[in-house]
Protein backbone atom coordinates (compact mmCIF):
# COMPACT_ATOMS: atom_id res chain seq x y z
CA UNK A 1 0.00 0.00 0.00
CA UNK A 2 1.26 3.50 -0.75
CA UNK A 3 1.47 5.53 2.45
CA UNK A 4 -1.58 7.28 3.84
CA UNK A 5 0.52 10.45 3.64
CA UNK A 6 1.04 10.26 -0.12
CA UNK A 7 -2.60 9.27 -0.53
CA UNK A 8 -3.85 12.32 1.31
CA UNK A 9 -1.26 14.56 -0.32
CA UNK A 10 -2.87 14.05 -3.73
CA UNK A 11 -5.96 15.97 -4.79
CA UNK A 12 -7.67 12.68 -5.69
CA UNK A 13 -6.96 11.25 -2.22
CA UNK A 14 -8.31 14.37 -0.50
CA UNK A 15 -11.44 14.19 -2.60
CA UNK A 16 -11.92 10.55 -1.61
CA UNK A 17 -11.63 11.64 2.04
CA UNK A 18 -14.32 14.26 1.35
CA UNK A 19 -16.53 11.66 -0.24
CA UNK A 20 -16.21 9.18 2.64
CA UNK A 21 -16.73 11.86 5.31
CA UNK A 22 -19.57 13.33 3.23
CA UNK A 23 -21.10 9.85 3.12
CA UNK A 24 -20.95 9.71 6.92
CA UNK A 25 -22.69 13.10 6.95
CA UNK A 26 -25.40 11.88 4.59
CA UNK A 27 -25.90 8.74 6.67
CA UNK A 28 -26.19 10.92 9.75
CA UNK A 29 -28.75 13.34 8.31
CA UNK A 30 -30.83 10.42 7.01
CA UNK A 31 -30.93 8.87 10.49
CA UNK A 32 -31.43 12.24 12.17
CA UNK A 33 -34.45 13.16 10.06
CA UNK A 34 -36.11 9.80 10.79
CA UNK A 35 -35.64 10.32 14.54
CA UNK A 36 -36.77 13.93 14.44
CA UNK A 37 -40.00 13.12 12.65
CA UNK A 38 -41.10 11.38 15.86
CA UNK A 39 -42.04 14.89 16.97
CA UNK A 40 -45.26 14.32 15.01
CA UNK A 41 -46.01 11.32 17.23
CA UNK A 42 -46.06 13.53 20.33
CA UNK A 43 -43.86 14.32 23.34
CA UNK A 44 -43.65 10.72 24.61
CA UNK A 45 -42.13 9.03 21.54
CA UNK A 46 -39.69 11.89 20.80
CA UNK A 47 -38.47 12.19 24.39
CA UNK A 48 -38.11 8.41 24.74
CA UNK A 49 -36.10 8.28 21.53
CA UNK A 50 -33.88 11.16 22.70
CA UNK A 51 -33.39 9.40 26.01
CA UNK A 52 -32.53 6.13 24.25
CA UNK A 53 -29.70 7.82 22.34
CA UNK A 54 -28.11 8.83 25.63
CA UNK A 55 -28.54 5.58 27.56
CA UNK A 56 -25.04 4.37 26.72
CA UNK A 57 -22.29 6.92 27.17
CA UNK A 58 -19.99 4.75 25.07
CA UNK A 59 -22.44 4.72 22.16
CA UNK A 60 -23.19 8.43 22.44
CA UNK A 61 -19.57 9.54 22.52
CA UNK A 62 -18.49 6.90 20.01
CA UNK A 63 -20.98 8.26 17.50
CA UNK A 64 -20.14 11.85 18.34
CA UNK A 65 -16.41 11.17 17.86
CA UNK A 66 -16.99 9.70 14.41
CA UNK A 67 -19.15 12.68 13.43
CA UNK A 68 -16.71 15.26 14.78
CA UNK A 69 -13.80 13.57 13.02
CA UNK A 70 -15.80 13.40 9.79
CA UNK A 71 -16.74 17.09 9.93
CA UNK A 72 -13.15 18.13 10.71
CA UNK A 73 -11.67 16.03 7.89
CA UNK A 74 -14.39 17.14 5.47
CA UNK A 75 -13.84 20.82 6.19
CA UNK A 76 -10.03 20.65 6.21
CA UNK A 77 -9.92 18.77 2.90
CA UNK A 78 -12.52 21.13 1.40
CA UNK A 79 -10.45 24.13 2.42
CA UNK A 80 -7.20 22.69 1.05
CA UNK A 81 -8.77 21.68 -2.27
CA UNK A 82 -10.46 25.04 -2.57
CA UNK A 83 -7.06 26.76 -2.15
CA UNK A 84 -5.44 24.51 -4.75
CA UNK A 85 -8.18 25.25 -7.24
CA UNK A 86 -8.21 28.98 -6.54
CA UNK A 87 -4.43 29.19 -6.97
CA UNK A 88 -4.56 27.24 -10.23
CA UNK A 89 -6.10 30.20 -12.05
CA UNK A 90 -4.21 33.38 -11.08
CA UNK A 91 -5.81 35.38 -13.93
CA UNK A 92 -9.57 35.18 -14.18
CA UNK A 93 -11.41 35.20 -17.49
CA UNK A 94 -12.91 38.48 -18.63
CA UNK A 95 -15.81 36.34 -19.78
CA UNK A 96 -16.71 32.81 -18.69
CA UNK A 97 -20.02 31.11 -19.45
CA UNK A 98 -21.18 27.92 -17.74
CA UNK A 99 -22.43 25.12 -19.97
CA UNK A 100 -22.92 22.00 -17.84
CA UNK A 101 -22.35 22.99 -14.23
CA UNK A 102 -25.33 23.51 -11.96
CA UNK A 103 -26.21 26.14 -9.43
CA UNK A 104 -25.70 23.49 -6.78
CA UNK A 105 -22.24 22.52 -8.00
CA UNK A 106 -21.09 26.13 -8.22
CA UNK A 107 -22.29 27.00 -4.72
CA UNK A 108 -20.76 24.02 -2.84
CA UNK A 109 -18.12 26.34 -1.38
CA UNK A 110 -20.79 28.61 0.06
CA UNK A 111 -23.36 26.08 1.16
CA UNK A 112 -20.61 24.09 2.95
CA UNK A 113 -19.44 26.92 5.24
CA UNK A 114 -23.09 27.92 5.79
CA UNK A 115 -23.71 24.40 7.05
CA UNK A 116 -20.71 24.69 9.37
CA UNK A 117 -22.15 27.86 10.92
CA UNK A 118 -25.54 26.19 11.13
CA UNK A 119 -24.11 23.09 12.84
CA UNK A 120 -22.50 25.30 15.51
CA UNK A 121 -25.72 27.24 16.06
CA UNK A 122 -27.80 24.05 16.11
CA UNK A 123 -25.57 22.46 18.79
CA UNK A 124 -25.89 25.52 21.04
CA UNK A 125 -29.61 25.73 20.34
CA UNK A 126 -30.97 22.21 20.76
CA UNK A 127 -28.12 20.08 22.10
CA UNK A 128 -26.52 22.34 24.71
CA UNK A 129 -29.27 24.90 25.15
CA UNK A 130 -26.88 27.85 25.64
CA UNK A 131 -28.71 29.79 22.93
CA UNK A 132 -32.40 29.12 23.28
CA UNK A 133 -34.62 32.13 22.85
CA UNK A 134 -38.34 31.53 23.32
CA UNK A 135 -38.31 29.72 26.65
CA UNK A 136 -36.32 27.80 29.21
CA UNK A 137 -34.22 24.91 27.91
CA UNK A 138 -34.95 21.57 29.55
CA UNK A 139 -32.29 18.86 29.60
CA UNK A 140 -34.88 16.07 29.40
CA UNK A 141 -37.82 17.52 27.50
CA UNK A 142 -36.62 17.62 23.90
CA UNK A 143 -40.17 18.06 22.63
CA UNK A 144 -40.60 21.19 24.72
CA UNK A 145 -37.27 22.60 23.46
CA UNK A 146 -38.21 22.01 19.84
CA UNK A 147 -41.65 23.57 20.11
CA UNK A 148 -40.60 26.63 22.14
CA UNK A 149 -37.47 26.98 20.00
CA UNK A 150 -39.27 27.06 16.68
CA UNK A 151 -42.03 29.36 17.95
CA UNK A 152 -39.42 32.12 17.57
CA UNK A 153 -39.99 33.00 13.94
CA UNK A 154 -36.44 33.99 13.06
CA UNK A 155 -35.06 30.75 14.48
CA UNK A 156 -37.40 28.82 12.21
CA UNK A 157 -36.42 30.97 9.25
CA UNK A 158 -32.72 30.32 9.97
CA UNK A 159 -33.32 26.57 10.15
CA UNK A 160 -35.31 26.55 6.92
CA UNK A 161 -32.62 28.60 5.14
CA UNK A 162 -29.93 26.23 6.41
CA UNK A 163 -31.93 23.26 5.13
CA UNK A 164 -32.19 24.89 1.71
CA UNK A 165 -28.39 25.19 1.76
CA UNK A 166 -28.26 21.51 2.75
CA UNK A 167 -30.49 20.63 -0.18
CA UNK A 168 -28.10 22.31 -2.65
CA UNK A 169 -25.08 20.75 -0.95
CA UNK A 170 -26.62 17.29 -1.01
CA UNK A 171 -28.08 17.56 -4.51
CA UNK A 172 -24.57 17.86 -5.89
CA UNK A 173 -22.63 16.09 -3.12
CA UNK A 174 -24.57 12.85 -2.85
CA UNK A 175 -24.12 12.25 -6.57
CA UNK A 176 -20.55 13.56 -6.66
CA UNK A 177 -19.30 11.35 -3.81
CA UNK A 178 -19.97 8.27 -5.93
CA UNK A 179 -17.81 9.73 -8.72
CA UNK A 180 -15.04 10.60 -6.25
CA UNK A 181 -14.62 6.99 -5.16
CA UNK A 182 -15.17 5.70 -8.69
CA UNK A 183 -18.54 4.04 -8.18
CA UNK A 184 -19.56 4.73 -11.75
CA UNK A 185 -21.00 2.27 -14.21
CA UNK A 186 -23.27 2.88 -17.20
CA UNK A 187 -25.79 0.46 -15.75
CA UNK A 188 -26.15 2.34 -12.46
CA UNK A 189 -25.26 5.97 -13.30
CA UNK A 190 -28.85 7.02 -14.00
CA UNK A 191 -30.06 5.33 -10.84
CA UNK A 192 -27.38 7.01 -8.69
CA UNK A 193 -28.30 10.46 -10.03
CA UNK A 194 -32.01 9.92 -9.34
CA UNK A 195 -31.43 8.31 -5.94
CA UNK A 196 -29.27 11.28 -4.88
CA UNK A 197 -32.09 13.66 -5.82
CA UNK A 198 -34.75 11.62 -4.03
CA UNK A 199 -32.66 11.24 -0.84
CA UNK A 200 -31.98 14.98 -0.84
CA UNK A 201 -35.64 15.90 -1.24
CA UNK A 202 -36.83 13.44 1.41
CA UNK A 203 -34.25 14.57 3.98
CA UNK A 204 -34.74 18.29 3.41
CA UNK A 205 -38.55 18.19 3.26
CA UNK A 206 -38.50 16.06 6.41
CA UNK A 207 -36.37 18.57 8.33
CA UNK A 208 -38.25 21.62 7.08
CA UNK A 209 -41.63 20.13 7.97
CA UNK A 210 -40.83 20.50 11.69
CA UNK A 211 -40.37 24.29 12.03
CA UNK A 212 -43.22 24.75 9.54
CA UNK A 213 -45.51 22.55 11.64
CA UNK A 214 -44.58 24.44 14.81
CA UNK A 215 -45.20 27.84 13.20
CA UNK A 216 -48.58 26.64 11.87
CA UNK A 217 -49.39 25.35 15.38
CA UNK A 218 -49.82 21.81 14.04
CA UNK A 219 -47.65 20.66 16.93
CA UNK A 220 -47.62 22.43 20.24
CA UNK B 1 -20.63 39.42 -42.15
CA UNK B 2 -19.09 42.08 -39.89
CA UNK B 3 -18.16 41.32 -36.31
CA UNK B 4 -16.66 43.15 -33.36
CA UNK B 5 -13.86 41.30 -31.59
CA UNK B 6 -12.40 41.82 -28.16
CA UNK B 7 -9.10 39.92 -28.15
CA UNK B 8 -6.54 39.37 -25.39
CA UNK B 9 -3.24 40.93 -26.44
CA UNK B 10 -0.04 40.28 -24.52
CA UNK B 11 3.43 40.86 -26.01
CA UNK B 12 5.20 38.08 -24.12
CA UNK B 13 5.01 35.90 -21.03
CA UNK B 14 5.96 38.72 -18.66
CA UNK B 15 4.02 41.56 -20.25
CA UNK B 16 0.80 42.94 -18.85
CA UNK B 17 -2.01 41.89 -21.19
CA UNK B 18 -5.30 43.60 -22.01
CA UNK B 19 -8.41 43.14 -24.16
CA UNK B 20 -8.32 45.07 -27.43
CA UNK B 21 -11.10 45.84 -29.86
CA UNK B 22 -10.98 44.93 -33.55
CA UNK B 23 -13.48 44.98 -36.39
CA UNK B 24 -13.66 41.81 -38.49
CA UNK B 25 -15.04 42.88 -41.86
CA UNK B 26 -16.13 41.03 -45.01
CA UNK B 27 -16.23 37.65 -43.28
CA UNK B 28 -18.07 34.90 -45.17
CA UNK B 29 -20.16 32.31 -43.31
CA UNK B 30 -18.17 29.41 -44.74
CA UNK B 31 -14.90 30.62 -43.23
CA UNK B 32 -13.61 28.76 -40.21
CA UNK B 33 -13.00 30.72 -37.03
CA UNK B 34 -9.25 30.62 -37.65
CA UNK B 35 -9.74 31.85 -41.23
CA UNK B 36 -11.73 34.75 -39.80
CA UNK B 37 -8.73 35.56 -37.57
CA UNK B 38 -6.43 35.18 -40.62
CA UNK B 39 -8.47 37.86 -42.38
CA UNK B 40 -8.26 40.15 -39.36
CA UNK B 41 -4.50 39.55 -39.18
CA UNK B 42 -4.02 40.38 -42.88
CA UNK B 43 -5.68 43.70 -42.18
CA UNK B 44 -3.45 44.31 -39.15
CA UNK B 45 -0.30 43.43 -41.09
CA UNK B 46 -1.35 45.77 -43.92
CA UNK B 47 -1.61 48.55 -41.32
CA UNK B 48 1.84 47.67 -39.98
CA UNK B 49 0.43 46.40 -36.68
CA UNK B 50 1.32 43.12 -34.95
CA UNK B 51 -1.00 40.25 -35.95
CA UNK B 52 -2.91 38.37 -33.25
CA UNK B 53 -0.80 35.34 -32.28
CA UNK B 54 -2.78 32.10 -32.03
CA UNK B 55 -1.71 28.49 -32.23
CA UNK B 56 -2.83 26.17 -35.02
CA UNK B 57 -1.49 23.26 -36.98
CA UNK B 58 -3.74 20.68 -38.59
CA UNK B 59 -6.88 22.82 -38.93
CA UNK B 60 -8.83 19.60 -39.13
CA UNK B 61 -9.61 18.99 -35.49
CA UNK B 62 -6.96 16.41 -34.67
CA UNK B 63 -3.85 18.15 -33.36
CA UNK B 64 -5.40 20.04 -30.47
CA UNK B 65 -3.40 23.24 -30.84
CA UNK B 66 -6.10 25.79 -31.74
CA UNK B 67 -6.85 26.73 -28.15
CA UNK B 68 -8.96 29.76 -27.34
CA UNK B 69 -11.95 30.81 -25.29
CA UNK B 70 -14.73 32.23 -27.44
CA UNK B 71 -17.38 34.17 -25.52
CA UNK B 72 -16.41 32.40 -22.32
CA UNK B 73 -16.59 28.86 -23.73
CA UNK B 74 -13.54 26.80 -24.67
CA UNK B 75 -13.51 26.25 -28.47
CA UNK B 76 -16.67 28.33 -28.78
CA UNK B 77 -20.36 27.53 -28.80
CA UNK B 78 -20.54 24.30 -30.86
CA UNK B 79 -20.31 20.99 -28.98
CA UNK B 80 -17.67 18.48 -30.11
CA UNK B 81 -15.95 21.09 -32.27
CA UNK B 82 -12.39 22.40 -32.09
CA UNK B 83 -11.94 26.10 -32.92
CA UNK B 84 -10.46 25.25 -36.34
CA UNK B 85 -13.61 23.28 -37.18
CA UNK B 86 -15.97 25.99 -35.98
CA UNK B 87 -17.49 27.89 -38.87
CA UNK B 88 -18.61 31.47 -38.98
CA UNK B 89 -22.11 30.43 -40.09
CA UNK B 90 -22.74 29.66 -36.42
CA UNK B 91 -22.45 33.37 -35.63
CA UNK B 92 -24.62 36.28 -36.71
CA UNK B 93 -23.70 39.42 -38.57
CA UNK B 94 -23.01 42.13 -36.00
CA UNK B 95 -22.05 39.71 -33.19
CA UNK B 96 -19.53 40.75 -30.56
CA UNK B 97 -16.99 38.05 -29.68
CA UNK B 98 -14.67 37.87 -26.69
CA UNK B 99 -11.53 35.85 -27.42
CA UNK B 100 -9.17 34.90 -24.60
CA UNK B 101 -6.37 32.40 -24.03
CA UNK B 102 -6.74 29.34 -21.76
CA UNK B 103 -6.35 30.50 -18.17
CA UNK B 104 -4.36 28.23 -15.88
CA UNK B 105 -1.22 28.57 -13.79
CA UNK B 106 -0.03 25.41 -15.55
CA UNK B 107 -0.66 26.95 -19.00
CA UNK B 108 1.28 30.23 -18.93
CA UNK B 109 0.52 32.65 -21.75
CA UNK B 110 3.43 32.96 -24.18
CA UNK B 111 1.89 35.60 -26.44
CA UNK B 112 -1.66 36.79 -27.09
CA UNK B 113 -3.75 33.60 -27.35
CA UNK B 114 -0.83 31.15 -27.30
CA UNK B 115 -0.21 29.22 -24.08
CA UNK B 116 2.47 26.72 -23.09
CA UNK B 117 0.89 23.32 -22.56
CA UNK B 118 4.16 21.64 -21.57
CA UNK B 119 2.54 20.62 -18.28
CA UNK B 120 0.47 18.07 -20.22
CA UNK B 121 3.65 16.63 -21.72
CA UNK B 122 5.12 16.21 -18.24
CA UNK B 123 1.99 14.36 -17.09
CA UNK B 124 2.41 12.01 -20.07
CA UNK B 125 6.11 11.55 -19.29
CA UNK B 126 5.19 10.50 -15.75
CA UNK B 127 3.29 7.42 -16.93
CA UNK B 128 1.52 7.84 -20.24
CA UNK B 129 3.37 5.03 -21.98
CA UNK B 130 3.66 1.26 -22.09
CA UNK B 131 7.01 -0.49 -21.73
CA UNK B 132 7.55 -3.25 -24.29
CA UNK B 133 10.64 -5.23 -25.12
CA UNK B 134 11.80 -4.80 -28.66
CA UNK B 135 11.98 -7.78 -31.01
CA UNK B 136 9.72 -9.20 -33.66
CA UNK B 137 6.32 -7.57 -33.93
CA UNK B 138 3.83 -9.86 -32.16
CA UNK B 139 0.94 -11.37 -34.07
CA UNK B 140 -1.78 -8.72 -34.17
CA UNK B 141 -4.51 -10.93 -32.75
CA UNK B 142 -2.43 -12.90 -30.26
CA UNK B 143 -3.80 -10.97 -27.28
CA UNK B 144 -7.59 -11.11 -27.05
CA UNK B 145 -9.19 -7.78 -26.03
CA UNK B 146 -12.86 -7.65 -25.05
CA UNK B 147 -14.85 -5.49 -27.49
CA UNK B 148 -16.24 -3.23 -24.72
CA UNK B 149 -12.74 -2.54 -23.41
CA UNK B 150 -11.27 -1.75 -26.79
CA UNK B 151 -14.17 0.60 -27.58
CA UNK B 152 -13.79 2.36 -24.24
CA UNK B 153 -10.01 2.62 -24.63
CA UNK B 154 -10.60 4.09 -28.08
CA UNK B 155 -13.04 6.67 -26.66
CA UNK B 156 -10.36 7.75 -24.17
CA UNK B 157 -7.63 7.69 -26.82
CA UNK B 158 -9.59 10.25 -28.85
CA UNK B 159 -8.23 12.94 -26.48
CA UNK B 160 -6.08 15.37 -28.50
CA UNK B 161 -4.62 17.10 -25.43
CA UNK B 162 -5.92 20.52 -26.40
CA UNK B 163 -6.42 21.64 -22.79
CA UNK B 164 -10.01 22.81 -23.22
CA UNK B 165 -10.98 20.70 -20.18
CA UNK B 166 -8.63 22.71 -17.95
CA UNK B 167 -9.64 26.00 -19.55
CA UNK B 168 -13.37 25.37 -19.06
CA UNK B 169 -13.12 23.98 -15.52
CA UNK B 170 -14.06 26.46 -12.78
CA UNK B 171 -11.41 24.69 -10.69
CA UNK B 172 -8.76 24.59 -13.42
CA UNK B 173 -8.57 20.81 -13.04
CA UNK B 174 -6.76 18.56 -15.52
CA UNK B 175 -8.71 15.50 -14.39
CA UNK B 176 -10.38 14.85 -17.75
CA UNK B 177 -7.10 14.85 -19.68
CA UNK B 178 -5.20 12.79 -17.11
CA UNK B 179 -8.03 10.31 -16.68
CA UNK B 180 -8.40 9.84 -20.43
CA UNK B 181 -4.72 8.99 -20.77
CA UNK B 182 -4.77 6.66 -17.75
CA UNK B 183 -7.87 4.88 -19.07
CA UNK B 184 -6.71 4.63 -22.64
CA UNK B 185 -3.62 2.66 -21.60
CA UNK B 186 -4.97 0.98 -18.49
CA UNK B 187 -7.96 -0.59 -20.21
CA UNK B 188 -5.82 -2.58 -22.62
CA UNK B 189 -3.80 -5.70 -21.75
CA UNK B 190 -0.61 -4.09 -23.07
CA UNK B 191 -1.00 -1.37 -20.43
CA UNK B 192 -1.70 -3.88 -17.65
CA UNK B 193 1.78 -4.31 -16.12
CA UNK B 194 2.05 -0.61 -15.32
CA UNK B 195 -1.56 -0.11 -14.34
CA UNK B 196 -0.95 0.87 -10.69
CA UNK B 197 2.27 2.80 -11.01
CA UNK B 198 0.85 4.72 -13.96
CA UNK B 199 -2.15 6.14 -12.13
CA UNK B 200 -0.13 6.97 -9.02
CA UNK B 201 2.60 8.75 -10.98
CA UNK B 202 0.31 10.58 -13.40
CA UNK B 203 -1.93 11.88 -10.61
CA UNK B 204 1.18 13.01 -8.73
CA UNK B 205 2.51 14.76 -11.84
CA UNK B 206 -0.88 16.40 -12.41
CA UNK B 207 -0.84 17.77 -8.86
CA UNK B 208 2.76 18.97 -9.14
CA UNK B 209 1.85 21.13 -12.11
CA UNK B 210 -0.56 23.04 -9.91
CA UNK B 211 -3.85 22.12 -11.58
CA UNK B 212 -7.00 22.47 -9.48
CA UNK B 213 -9.25 19.76 -8.11
CA UNK B 214 -12.22 18.17 -9.86
CA UNK B 215 -15.56 18.82 -8.17
CA UNK B 216 -17.65 17.30 -10.95
CA UNK B 217 -19.03 20.46 -12.50
CA UNK B 218 -18.73 18.57 -15.80
CA UNK B 219 -17.84 21.72 -17.75
CA UNK B 220 -14.90 19.83 -19.34
CA UNK B 221 -17.12 17.21 -20.92
CA UNK B 222 -19.32 19.93 -22.44
CA UNK B 223 -16.47 21.64 -24.28
CA UNK B 224 -14.25 18.66 -25.14
CA UNK B 225 -13.94 18.55 -28.94
CA UNK B 226 -13.69 14.77 -28.67
CA UNK B 227 -16.57 14.42 -26.17
CA UNK B 228 -14.47 12.55 -23.61
CA UNK B 229 -16.83 11.56 -20.80
CA UNK B 230 -16.34 12.47 -17.13
CA UNK B 231 -16.95 8.77 -16.47
CA UNK B 232 -13.22 8.48 -17.12
CA UNK B 233 -12.58 10.77 -14.15
CA UNK B 234 -14.55 8.42 -11.92
CA UNK B 235 -12.51 5.57 -13.41
CA UNK B 236 -9.27 7.41 -12.58
CA UNK B 237 -10.43 7.94 -9.00
CA UNK B 238 -11.25 4.24 -8.71
CA UNK B 239 -7.91 3.26 -10.22
CA UNK B 240 -6.12 5.63 -7.83
CA UNK B 241 -7.90 4.13 -4.83
CA UNK B 242 -7.17 0.61 -6.01
CA UNK B 243 -3.51 1.37 -6.70
CA UNK B 244 -3.10 3.16 -3.36
CA UNK B 245 -4.36 0.09 -1.53
CA UNK B 246 -2.48 -2.40 -3.66
CA UNK B 247 0.78 -0.95 -4.79
CA UNK B 248 3.80 -1.58 -2.56
CA UNK B 249 5.70 1.67 -3.12
CA UNK B 250 5.35 4.70 -5.30
C1 LIG C 1 -19.60 21.28 8.06
C2 LIG C 1 -19.77 22.05 7.05
C3 LIG C 1 -19.48 21.61 5.65
C4 LIG C 1 -18.59 22.17 4.80
C5 LIG C 1 -17.70 23.36 5.09
C6 LIG C 1 -18.65 21.43 3.55
C7 LIG C 1 -17.92 21.73 2.42
C8 LIG C 1 -17.91 20.98 1.29
C9 LIG C 1 -17.22 21.31 0.08
C10 LIG C 1 -16.42 22.58 -0.18
C11 LIG C 1 -17.39 20.29 -0.78
C12 LIG C 1 -16.73 20.10 -2.12
C13 LIG C 1 -17.39 20.82 -3.18
C14 LIG C 1 -17.56 20.02 -4.43
O1 LIG C 1 -17.27 18.81 -4.45
O2 LIG C 1 -18.01 20.64 -5.38
C15 LIG C 1 -18.23 19.32 -0.14
C16 LIG C 1 -18.63 18.14 -0.70
C17 LIG C 1 -19.52 17.27 -0.11
N1 LIG C 1 -20.19 17.46 1.09
FE1 LIG C 1 -19.85 18.93 2.37
N2 LIG C 1 -19.55 20.43 3.67
C18 LIG C 1 -20.10 20.51 4.94
C19 LIG C 1 -21.07 19.71 5.48
C20 LIG C 1 -21.60 18.63 4.85
C21 LIG C 1 -22.68 17.85 5.40
C22 LIG C 1 -23.45 18.12 6.70
C23 LIG C 1 -22.88 16.84 4.53
C24 LIG C 1 -23.90 15.74 4.64
C25 LIG C 1 -25.11 15.88 4.28
C26 LIG C 1 -21.94 16.99 3.44
C27 LIG C 1 -21.85 16.18 2.36
C28 LIG C 1 -21.00 16.36 1.30
C29 LIG C 1 -20.83 15.44 0.24
C30 LIG C 1 -21.52 14.10 0.09
C31 LIG C 1 -19.88 16.01 -0.64
C32 LIG C 1 -19.39 15.44 -1.94
C33 LIG C 1 -18.06 14.82 -1.80
C34 LIG C 1 -17.55 14.43 -3.15
O3 LIG C 1 -17.84 15.10 -4.13
O4 LIG C 1 -16.84 13.44 -3.21
N3 LIG C 1 -21.19 18.09 3.66
N4 LIG C 1 -18.53 19.77 1.12
S1 LIG D 1 -5.68 23.28 -35.48
FE1 LIG D 1 -5.43 21.14 -35.09
S2 LIG D 1 -7.18 20.74 -33.84
FE2 LIG D 1 -7.53 22.78 -34.46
Amino acid sequence: MSSPFSFYKSTVGKKIVMAVTGFIGVGYVMGHVCGNLLVFAGPGPLNNYAHLLKVSKAFLWGARSVLIAAVVLHVVAAYQLWRTSAESRPTEYVRWSPVNSTWASRTMRWTGPLLLIFIAFHLFHLTGGQIHPGGAFSEHDVYHNVVTGFRVWWVSVAYIAAMLALSLHMYHGVWSMFQSVGLNHPRYNGFIRHAATVVTIVVVVGFISIPVAVLLRLIS
Amino acid sequence: MNLTLFVWRQEDANAQGRMEKYEAQAITPDMSFLEMLDVVNLGLIAQGRAPIAFEHDCREGICGSCSMMINGVAHGPRPATATCQLHMRHFKDGDTLHIEPWRSKAFPVIKDLVVDRGSFDRIIQAGGYVSVNTGNAPDANAIPVPKVDSELAMDAAACIGCGACVAACPNGSAALFTSAKISHLGLLPQGGPEREIRVLRMVEAMDEEGFGNCTMHRECEAVCPKQISTNFIARMNREFLRASLKHAKT
